[in-house]
């Protein structure tokens, strides 16, 4: 394999350790579960990504022809991310869960649970 | 009917193909017959979807949103390392102007995946998104830039 596509490869692979990295660190770190729900969404995607990038190009030095599976897993992931999260927040708020204290806007909680229209939006 | 999906059969097929890495007759007939049976067992729960009036538009959504993930990325990287209480969570409404549920559903997603935010719900009149922002600083501002960065695109491709 050329050096160049080693160093390609490895660059790629430490670009998406580290996000993975910061990203699993967020959610032990980020005091609230809504806060949380970023981290996996953002952090993750590039993680995967740059992962998966690296996966390609080695596949397909390997074996000559172009590996495009990688592709459709960060695709998938692209398209199931944001319904998981979609599904967390919902979740949470059903629990009512207490977000942090200094969450704004925390009266519309009730409104968004109950998938109601905001009483009167703030005119300001 | 045997294709009552015909774009979902295509895209089945292929993907399966794709996923597999080889064109060999097995995998070919295995596509096929997914190609066949899963439109035919889906396409009863399928309700319409609006049409992409207009796909250069639509191309060109997609690489915005792609170098959006990118700087989201980075970004919600650098606020989970920073210091935490400098951080100002909050919920926000934005009013959404969208009628088709496709619309309303690539809008949520995308607002999921770029910049610090995740959307939660959507009222029951599909006028309003809920999205909790990790660092809210300022409200109408985060408004503006989702309707016209992603709504506004969104509605012209589909010209609704």
């Amino acid at each position: 394999m050329p050096l160049y596509l080693e160093i390609i490869i490895c660059i790629s692979l430490l670009i998406g350790a580290v996000f993975l990295l910061i990203g699993s660190y967020g959610l032990i770190r980020l005091p609230d579960i809504y806060m949380r729900l970023h981290s996996p969404t953002k952090a993750s995607t590039l993680g995967i990504t740059g992962v998966l990038v690296a996966s390609m190009i080695f596949q397909s030095h390997l074996k000559g022809s172009f590996s495009v599976q990688e592709l459709l897993i960060t695709l998938f992931l692209l398209i199931t991310a944001p319904v998981a999260a979609n599904m967390i927040a919902k979740t949470a708020l059903h629990y009512r869960k207490k977000p942090l204290e200094r969450t704004q806007n925390q009266e519309l909680m009730e409104t968004i649970r109950d998938r109601e229209e905001p009483q009167k939006p703030s005119e300001s | 009917m045997l294709f009552p999906m015909p774009f979902h059969s295509l895209l089945l097929f292929t993907v399966w193909l794709l996923l597999n890495n080889s064109i060999s007759a097995g995998h070919i007939v295995l596509a096929v017959f997914f190609a066949i049976t899963i439109p035919w067992l889906v396409s009863g729960m399928r309700d319409e979807h609006p049409k992409i009036l207009k796909p250069w538009l639509a191309i060109r959504y997609v690489l915005m949103v792609m170098k959006d993930i990118l700087t989201a990325n980075v970004e919600v990287a650098l606020l989970i390392i920073g210091p935490i209480k400098k951080l100002n969570p909050g919920f926000v409404a934005v009013p959404i102007n969208i009628d088709s549920d496709l619309g309303i559903t690539l809008l949520a997603s995308t607002v999921s995946l770029t910049p610090g935010t995740v959307s939660a719900e959507v009222s029951k009149d599909k006028s309003w998104l809920y999205v909790h922002a990790l660092h809210l600083d300022n409200e109408e501002e985060l408004i503006l830039s989702i309707k016209q960065r992603y709504e506004m695109p969104i509605k012209e491709i589909f010209g609704c």
